[in-house]
C-alpha cells in the first residue's frame, strides 16, 4: 500500500470511529438509563426504538442560534469547546485496536502521550468558565479545575504501575506483554485508573464541577447550539476514550480467544462494556460532595495506587 | 532548508510571539492563556529535535500542572474580563535588561558554536533518558527528589494548625481546632 492511501485509510478510520463510537455510547446511555428507570426512552425518531434520537438531536443544536453572553470574552468562549474536543481525537490515534499493528499510529511512548493530552482537557474547563462571565460558570470551572488536578496523579501512578509490569510505554506493547493473571497482579491499579478517569471526564457520581441542582450546569451553563454539542460529543468522546484506556491498560485489549482474528472485536466489546458500567454508575450512584470527592482521591486512590507500585516492583522483581 | 528547519522557525516564533504578549497583554488571564500557547510551542520544538519524552513532560508538567494552578489562583483572586487598566509598568527598564540579556546569551551561542555543524544526537527516547538519568545522573536526581519532599511536608507543615502553623491570634485554640477540617 502506499504511503497516501495507508495515510488517508488512517485518518478517515480514526475521523469514523471519532464520530459513530460517541454517538453509540449516547444512544446507549439513552436506552440503558431509561431501561433502568422503567422507562422506554426515545421512541420516535427513526422509526425502530428511537435509534436516530441523537441525530436528530445534531440537526436541532445545529438550527441553534449561536448566543453569546453579554460580558463575555468572546474569543476565548468560542474557543473553548474545540479544545475541549480536540486532545480527544489525538488520543483516539493511539489506541491499539487489534495485534499486528491495528493502530492509527504507533508510538514508543504512546502511554506518555496519552496522559499528557488528557491532562490538557482542565485548560478548556477554565476557558470556558472563565469566559462565560457568569458566576456559576466560574465556580463549576474552578471545582473542575479543583478536581482534574486531584485525580490526575491517581491516574498517572495506576498507569505508572502497568507500565512498570510490562516494561513498557507503549501501549500496543503493553498489550503484547499483557496476561491473564495481571487481571489480579495489577487490580487495585485498574479500579484507581477506572475511577480517576471517570473523574477526569467529570461523569458522575464526579460531577460535582456541572452540578445542575446548585450550579445551572457548571461551566456549559452558558453554552448553547453547535457549541454546547461540541462539550457533549467531548464528554462523550471521553466516556469511550477511558473505557478504551482501561481496556488497553488492564483488561488485556485484544486478548480472547481467536486473537489474530477477532483481536478487534474483542477490544470493542471490552469498550462498549465497560461504558455500560460508567452508565450504570450514573443511574446508581448519587453525586459526590466536593470534600468527600477530594477526601477519595486524596485518602484512598494516592495511597492504593502507590501501594500498588510497591507490589508491582516486588512481584517484578521475584518473577 | 528541510522541514525541519522550517518547523523548528515556525514553532519558535509562535513561541516567542506569544511569549512577547503575555508580558504585554492587559487581560489578565488571556495572558495565561497565551502562555499556554508559548509552553506548547516549546513542546513542539523538542519534538522537532527528536526529544519525544521531554516534549510530552513539558506538556504534562507545564500546560497541564503549571499554568493551569496560575490560571486557577489568578481565578480565585482577581480576573476581570477585559483589559486592567492596573496592568502598566514602565517598560523601557524592563525592554533594556531583556534585549541586553537576549542579546548577550546569543553572542556567547554564536562565539562558542561558530558555524560548526555538529552531528545529529540520537532520539532523545524515554529508554535513553532513564539510562541517563538512572546511570550517570542518580545523585542528583536523588538530591532533588529529596529537595521536593521537604518542599512538601513544609507545605503541609505550614499550612495545618494542627501540627504546627501559628494560630490566628484572636483564636483560642479551642475554635482554631474546630475549623480544621476533621
Amino acid at each position: 500500500m502506499p504511503l497516501w492511501l495507508d495515510l488517508l485509510v488512517r485518518v478517515v478510520a480514526v475521523m469514523v470511529a471519532f464520530l459513530v463510537l460517541p454517538l453509540v455510547v449516547g444512544q446507549a446511555e439513552h436506552k440503558v438509563m431509561a431501561h433502568m428507570q422503567g422507562r422506554v426512552g426515545p421512541m420516535y425518531a427513526g422509526a425502530f426504538h428511537g435509534w436516530a434520537q441523537l441525530v436528530a438531536d445534531g440537526v436541532k443544536f445545529v438550527q441553534k442560534e449561536d448566543v453569546h453572553p453579554h460580558g463575555a470574552d468572546r474569543t476565548v468562549f468560542r474557543l473553548a469547546p474545540i479544545v475541549a474536543l480536540f486532545p480527544y481525537l489525538l488520543v483516539v490515534l493511539t489506541i491499539p485496536l487489534g495485534p499486528h499493528g491495528l493502530v492509527a499510529q504507533r508510538l514508543d511512548i504512546g502511554l506518555f502521550l496519552v496522559l499528557a493530552i488528557l491532562g490538557f482537557g482542565v485548560v478548556a474547563v477554565l476557558m470556558s468558565a472563565w469566559a462565560s462571565a457568569n458566576k456559576y460558570s466560574l465556580l463549576g470551572g474552578l471545582r473542575g479545575a479543583a478536581q482534574l488536578l486531584g485525580y490526575e496523579l491517581p491516574l498517572v501512578l495506576a498507569a505508572a504501575s502497568v507500565a512498570m509490569a510490562a516494561g513498557t510505554l507503549s501501549l500496543p506493547g503493553i498489550v503484547e506483554a499483557w496476561r491473564p493473571w495481571w487481571l489480579i497482579w495489577q487490580a487495585p491499579a485498574g479500579l484507581v485508573f477506572f475511577v480517576a478517569g471517570l473523574a477526569e471526564i467529570r461523569r458522575p457520581p464526579f460531577d460535582m464541577p456541572i452540578a445542575d441542582s446548585e450550579l445551572v450546569f457548571g461551566y456549559m451553563t452558558e453554552y448553547t447550539g453547535l457549541r454546547f454539542a461540541f462539550f457533549l460529543l467531548a464528554e462523550y468522546v471521553g466516556i469511550v476514550v477511558i473505557a478504551a484506556l482501561t481496556t488497553v491498560l488492564f483488561l488485556g485489549g485484544w486478548h480472547g480467544p481467536f486473537a489474530d482474528q477477532l483481536g478487534w472485536l474483542w477490544t470493542l466489546l471490552k469498550v462498549f462494556a465497560l461504558s455500560f458500567v460508567i452508565i450504570w454508575f450514573r443511574v446508581s450512584y448519587p453525586r459526590l460532595r466536593e470534600d468527600q470527592l477530594q477526601r477519595l482521591c486524596w485518602l484512598v486512590l494516592v495511597p492504593v495506587s502507590l501501594a500498588q507500585l510497591v507490589l508491582t516492583v516486588a512481584v517484578k522483581s521475584l518473577t | 532548508m528541510t522541514v525541519a528547519d522550517v518547523l523548528m522557525i515556525a514553532l519558535g516564533a509562535v513561541a516567542v510571539g506569544s511569549g512577547t504578549l503575555v508580558v504585554t497583554s492587559a487581560h489578565l488571564v488571556r495572558s495565561g492563556l497565551y502562555l499556554v500557547v508559548s509552553l506548547g510551542a516549546t513542546a513542539g520544538l523538542y519534538l522537532v529535535l527528536g526529544a519525544e519524552l521531554v516534549a510530552w513532560v513539558q506538556v504534562l508538567v507545564y500546560v497541564g500542572a503549571v499554568v493551569v494552578l496560575l490560571l486557577f489562583a489568578v481565578m480565585l483572586t482577581r480576573a476581570p474580563i477585559g483589559a486592567s487598566a492596573g496592568l502598566d509598568r514602565p517598560a523601557g527598564p524592563s525592554a533594556l535588561i531583556g534585549a541586553g540579556v537576549g542579546f548577550g546569551l546569543a553572542a556567547l551561542f554564536a562565539d562558542a558554536f561558530r558555524w560548526i555543524e555538529y552531528p545529529r544526537a540520537d532520539p532523545g527516547t524515554a529508554e535513553r533518558i532513564g539510562g541517563e538519568i538512572f546511570g550517570t545522573w542518580v545523585l542528583p536526581f536523588e538530591v532533588l527528589s529529596i529537595l521536593l519532599l521537604s518542599a512538601l511536608v513544609g507545605a503541609i507543615v505550614l499550612s495545618r494548625p494542627d501540627i504546627g502553623a501559628r494560630r490566628a491570634p484572636e483564636q483560642t485554640p479551642e475554635e482554631a481546632d474546630e475549623e480544621v477540617p476533621a
